[in-house]
């Protein structure tokens, strides 16, 4: 599914609204989550899953083309845990 | 780096609320179709790819030999299917820049 499956799914839930309605609220939940993260916190999904971000240390890197070592600056990353409910749904059969 | 908390579906339907004006109750059903869209489409096997934001991508993961680590028992670990999400770039790199 892509992004605009997702928004004719809710169009197709949600006749009374505007397709252009529908990408705002997509957009926005999507963006909330993101300056969220970039804020330092975290989102959590009860059922679906939970954002948050992880501190990752400075570390000696290999340019895997020519072999040369470098410096990998510490920096945070995304990261993501499902909920127990999509742990479930996931495998149910 | 300061805490600035947890959002949960109530923070993310009141800034749906106070920004495009649905009810908070729709906002709320709104966010919730979201998410049963995307759970719908990952029950069914199809990974999910939102562009700008990033990719959940299921896995199947044979079964493997755990062990318990308060026991040091080994377990088997039933094969099973896992989700990840993958952050695309611009995420990645608003997260390593903030």
């Amino acid at each position: 599914m892509i992004r605009s499956e997702l928004l004719q799914k809710l169009g197709e839930g949600n006749p009374e609204l505007r397709s252009e309605e529908i990408e705002q609220v997509v957009d926005l939940f999507f963006e909330e989550i993101a300056r969220q993260l970039a804020e330092g916190g975290r989102v959590e999904l009860r059922g679906f899953g939970t954002f948050s971000t992880r501190e990752r240390e400075a570390r000696q890197g290999r340019n895997p083309r020519t072999g040369e070592t470098v410096e990998v600056d510490a920096k945070r990353v995304p990261f993501f845990k499902p909920g127990k409910e999509m742990r479930r749904l996931l495998n149910e059969d | 780096m300061r805490s600035v908390g947890t959002l949960t579906r109530a923070d993310l339907a009141e800034t749906v609320n106070r920004k495009l004006g649905f009810s908070r109750s729709e906002s709320l059903d709104l966010l919730e179709a979201i998410l049963e869209h995307m759970c719908e489409a990952l029950k069914k096997g199809e990974n999910v790819k939102i562009s700008g934001f990033g990719s959940f991508v299921l896995r199947d993961k044979k079964e493997r030999v755990g062990r318990n680590p308060k026991t040091g028992v080994e377990v088997p670990i039933t094969p099973r299917r896992v989700l990840t999400f993958r952050a695309s770039q611009l995420l990645k790199d608003r997260i390593a820049k903030s």
